[in-house]
């Protein structure tokens, strides 16, 4: 079973804390690539949330059977072999998201997020958790990507949540900014995810600072009354 | 598996370990076909009904009574249609007679790569319908050749192929205004127009040159 304390951490270090795109600057190459607009981001992010789910459950059963030596290319065989289950399974079940999620599953398997958790996480720990450490993952990975892919999208083309007539057919795209807007093609081609990513990087660590500023502002603060006490 | 008695030698850590390396291969390759055969039934049939939402695009259904994915034309690799690899043709009858060919292209100087198109020439020559099937330009640019990109929703871009021919159209109109043909093209981004209406009219040129060929009796086409 899983307690509190520890889901907690874990779904703390996966929206926060160990962020794949912010901490641990993981999974770059289809970051670059899809997050072009904020729906592709968000649908990549799902994918790769059902696949991270499944592949730290998988690991995390097997684990005790997995020699220490040759985890590296098991692991590699059971991420390449679920990836491609759930591509045939969507493709030939769920056609209809199939189209919409399709192309974003094989890219999955050149995000070295998977496999980094499969081996930091579900090889030392059960089931349960990983699977859950998987889907934390996924959701850290879904709001940065939802952010970075909205900020490309409105600063390149001033508009948002383009493409979502493909989920949702009937829901149009908002336009945000004047339609005699330019438009920004750095901000939409790979160097502006850069840009963009380096920025929401330093945001972070900002928030981090002045939050550590804080805390060593504290003991000094309850030290110094001790001292008048 | 019991334990080994000593520690175990490097010979023997080899084997226990591709051994173990070699069953979760043959585990994960039983998994992966055992998928692949029991999903290919319904993928199939899916792939070819997005053939015809496809080919729906190009010419609409009513133009046609016969299963066209069933008779088809397989041609050799053409410059013409920018295509290095046989393809096929498809063609649309009413009552027998061949009303349309629905037929693949490829415009090999986009501005990042090759487009990809499909075709729809009626038997008079006529452009029933052109539709962009794969193409890598630049988002937000030049990707109005795509109608769901298009801005431009209730006329898009590239259906001002519609109801061209050869015939219609003079040699020197096949080209951009920018260049001085007939076709608009989005400041900024001509490149990639220019790619698509090159091909379309190359494929025009083509399917003229090799008309006996295309409109040929049914002998032998039908699989």
């Amino acid at each position: 079973m899983i307690t509190r304390d520890e889901l907690r951490q874990i779904a703390g270090n996966g929206i926060w804390k160990q962020n794949t795109s912010i901490v641990q600057i993981l999974g770059l190459c289809p970051l670059l690539a899809v997050t072009t607009n904020l729906v592709n981001g968000v649908m990549l992010s799902l994918a790769t949330i059902i696949v991270m789910a499944l592949s730290g459950f998988a690991v995390a059963s097997l684990r005790n059977f997995i020699p220490h030596e040759i985890r590296i290319p098991v692991f590699i065989l059971i991420v390449a072999a679920l990836v491609t289950v759930v591509d045939l399974l969507f493709n030939a079940n769920l056609h209809e998201l199939y189209v919409v999620l399709g192309i974003f599953i094989p890219l999955i398997v050149t995000n070295c997020i998977v496999l980094a958790r499969v081996e930091a996480f579900a090889n030392k720990n059960p089931p349960l958790q990983s699977t859950v450490d998987g889907i934390f993952m996924g959701v850290g990975m879904l709001w940065t990507l939802a952010l970075l892919g909205g900020l490309r999208e409105l600063i390149g083309a001033g508009t948002l949540f383009s493409g979502i007539d493909m989920v949702f057919p009937g829901l149009q795209p908002l336009q945000l900014l004047p339609d005699d807007y330019p438009g920004l093609l750095l901000a939409i081609l790979p160097p502006g995810a850069f840009i963009l990513l380096g920025c929401m990087i330093a945001w972070k660590n900002w928030i981090e600072a002045r939050a550590a500023a804080r805390q060593a502002k504290l003991p000094s603060a309850t030290g110094a009354s001790v001292n008048a006490g | 598996m019991t334990h080994p008695p000593k520690d175990p030698t490097a010979a023997t850590m080899a084997v226990r370990t591709a051994v173990i390396l070699f069953v979760f291969v043959i585990v994960f390759t039983g998994l992966l076909s055992g998928a692949y055969l029991w999903t290919r039934p319904a993928i199939e049939a899916s792939a070819e009904e997005e053939r015809m939402k496809l080919i729906d695009d190009v010419l609409p259904r009513g133009a046609y009574d016969n299963n066209l994915l069933r008779d088809t034309v397989r041609i050799p690799p053409s410059p013409l249609l920018g295509l290095d690899e046989t393809s096929t043709v498809y063609r649309a009858r009413r009552g027998g007679e061949i009303v349309a060919l629905v037929l693949e292209a490829v415009a090999p100087d986009g501005y990042s790569g090759k487009i990809r198109l499909l075709l729809a020439v009626g038997a008079d020559g006529t452009l029933s319908g052109v539709r962009v099937t794969q193409h890598r330009e630049t988002p937000g640019l030049g990707d109005y050749i795509e109608p769901k990109k298009d801005k431009n929703k209730a006329r898009p871009w590239i259906t001002q192929f519609n109801g061209l021919s050869l015939a219609t159209v003079g040699e020197r109109e096949w080209r951009v205004k920018k260049d001085g043909g007939r076709f608009d093209s989005m400041a900024g981004a001509t490149v990639t127009p220019r790619a698509v209406v090159k091909a379309v009219h190359k494929t025009l040129t083509y399917v003229e040159q090799e008309r006996t060929h295309l409109f040929a009796p049914p002998e032998g086409s039908r699989p």
